[in-house]
């Protein structure tokens, strides 16, 4: 009955209208929207190029947006992952309590996207909030994370780091692919827990971290919920992402059109930078079933 | 059932697509092989301890500082209030709009139930077909469903807004919810098909010989073993919907349909001098359903994650 090609492609047909109706034929619409100009009242009219012209050559807020987006991933990515990883190894021992750790470090993760922990957030950073009341125990001035340009972008760097569950659960599991042999023979050789684990636990879960990093990367990209609740892209446009500069012309300015073309160079930007990561991944990311490859 | 059936699925569940050696532990009740202790236990004890202090001090210090009332919000930094005031739940309930929170409740539960409801029929129904069934274009169709999960979803907003435009579906919850009827949130498909591939068959076949049919097939005999991913799909897409934030935002225009974190959204941007205890009182217990949901099921929901290896 599995042979059965007809009644197989069946009960795929739902997926297949799906990825055509409310993926692909969007996705391809997005692009020649790109290419209009388009306000919702009026049809839109065939400009050419004109958008993505006004987007590298003369609009500054793009750049900045950009910068900024840029900036966001940088910090954001390896922060999460970095302490991801780091809890997972610490967490990853026969030990009491582990189930208790493990939920409260996930928590954060699948909580971390709704608006009221963003709400709670700008409040925690406002200028007499918990950050400032905690910093003034140990005698370091107020400072005003919302409104100083420093430290807005570190308000919804630290809110997309502190959820680091998701990414942690899966390098538990990873974590628990490494054999145990190997620790017991780095022992007897001498090595300590540092090596440990930058010669062992790291390059034996090298691909997880690949993984974890692109798919981290994908999600810093399109940040939208914090800098839109926290920061509202402020202070001048200091965490003005270009998620939230996408949102502003396509759904408060109705500048269609040029809303498409800037979220077709946000994609390609998360392609660029996954094509570099996978790239790259060849001279890092080690596959154990390549093991007699000796590349 | 001939070998070759099913060699590329079972050839396909070893090494994951993108690299990962995540889904080895698939089936039902991962067991945890872990290594002893060998470092210091005091010390690993104090690094988690304190890690978890920090992140989740500013949750149960908001806890607390709902029931503070608005001057000491400002000044105390422990947890637990001098006196317990629910003046701002009961503020923050009643909203500055003509509508209380329940009926934000309410409309957040119509988009949601709805949506999980589909999402778990259309979801199975292709893992389903993705995990035993061959079928032309088969390799192409799973490639395209985990390259749409690295698909940045904002490049499809604006267009998706023209197509419910299109339709006057517009400011109705259909946008929310018809979506999903077609499998399209295809990290749940991943995670199902993950799991129905570490699920031997056996007991398929025995059912095929006693003259079972694929419905019947998926209804008594996959649907039972795959209880604990379902569960998974249920209470993420719970959680993940509640948050939702944009979808809400870009589709719905009257206030009477809002869901809870439009609402919030709104009693933040109000006035200027945002009235912090009532907004904290109500941020809290809009969590609630999510926290709750999570600690029902975080050990089905935590290993569902942790097999399919996404999501973030």
């Amino acid at each position: 009955m599995y042979e059965n090609k007809r009644l197989g492609f069946l009960f795929v047909l739902p997926f297949v209208l799906g990825v055509l109706g409310f993926k692909l034929f969007p996705f391809v619409m997005s692009f020649a929207l790109s290419f209009t100009q388009y306000d919702v009242i009026n049809p839109p009219e065939f400009i050419g190029m004109e958008n993505y012209k006004e987007l590298f050559g003369a609009d500054p807020l793009f750049r900045k947006s950009l910068g900024v987006t840029m900036l966001f991933a940088l910090l954001a990515v390896p922060m999460r992952v970095g302490f991801a990883l780091f809890i997972a190894h610490v967490l990853n021992f026969k030990m009491r309590g582990i189930n208790f750790f493990r939920s409260a470090f996930y928590l954060p993760s699948i909580l971390g996207g709704s608006i009221a922990v963003a709400v709670l957030w700008r409040f925690i950073f406002s200028q007499k909030g918990l950050v400032n009341l905690v910093l003034a125990k140990f005698g370091i001035e107020p400072i005003s994370w919302l409104a100083d340009e420093h430290f807005s972008m570190w308000t919804i760097v630290l809110l997309f780091t502190w959820q680091f569950g998701s990414a942690m659960v899966i390098f538990l599991a990873a974590l628990q692919n490494v054999p145990i042999s190997l620790y017991e023979a780095a022992e007897i050789d001498g090595a300590s827990k540092r090596q440990q684990f930058f010669r062992i636990t790291v390059p034996l879960i090298t691909p997880v971290i690949f993984f974890n990093i692109i798919m981290q990367m994908v999600h810093a990209f399109q940040e939208f919920n914090g800098p839109y609740m926290i920061t509202e892209g402020g202070p001048l446009q200091s965490t003005y992402v270009l998620a939230l500069y996408i949102y502003d012309q396509s759904f408060r300015f109705f500048n269609l059109g040029y809303g498409a073309a800037l979220s077709w160079v946000l994609f390609a930007l998360v392609a660029l930078m996954s094509g570099i990561s996978f790239w790259s991944s060849k001279y890092w990311v080690f596959y154990s079933g390549e093991k007699e490859q000796k590349r | 059932m001939s070998r070759e059936g099913q060699a590329p699925g079972r050839s396909q569940a070893g090494p994951h697509p993108l690299g990962g050696s995540t889904d080895v532990r698939v089936g039902r009740g991962a067991s945890m092989i872990l290594p002893r202790d060998r470092g210091n236990p005091l010390l690993r004890y104090i690094a988690l301890g304190v890690v978890a202090v920090v992140m989740l001090y500013p949750l149960l210090w908001l806890i607390g500082a709902s029931f503070k009332g608005n001057a000491e919000i400002f000044t105390e930094i422990g947890v637990w209030p001098s006196r317990f005031d629910f003046t701002a739940y009961a503020k923050g309930w009643k909203t500055s709009t003509e509508y209380t929170f329940a009926t934000y409740f309410l409309n957040s539960f119509l988009i949601t139930v709805p949506r999980i409801i589909v999402t778990v029929i259309s979801c199975v129904l292709v893992a389903y077909a993705f995990a035993r069934f061959e079928f032309w274009g088969k390799k192409f169709l799973f490639s395209i469903m985990v390259g749409t999960m690295m698909l940045p979803l904002i490049i499809l907003r604006l267009p998706q807004y023209l197509m419910f435009k299109e339709l006057g579906w517009l400011d109705t919850y259909v946008p929310l919810i018809l979506p999903s009827a077609f499998a399209t949130d295809t990290f749940f498909v991943f995670m199902l098909v993950q799991f129905l591939r570490g699920i031997p068959r056996d007991m398929e076949e025995a059912a095929q010989i006693d003259g079972c049919n694929a419905l019947q097939l998926l209804w008594h005999i996959i649907v039972p073993l795959l209880k604990p991913a379902i569960i998974s799909v249920i209470v993420f897409q719970f959680i993940w919907t509640m948050n939702d934030f944009m979808g809400p935002l870009i589709y719905l225009s009257t206030v009477e349909k809002y869901p809870v974190s439009l609402a919030l959204k709104m009693s933040i941007g109000a006035t200027e001098e945002v009235e912090w205890a009532s907004v904290i009182a109500i941020s809290v217990v809009a969590l609630i359903p999510s926290v709750g949901v999570f600690f029902l099921a975080q050990r089905h929901f935590i290993e569902g994650a942790t097999s399919s290896g996404v999501k973030g």
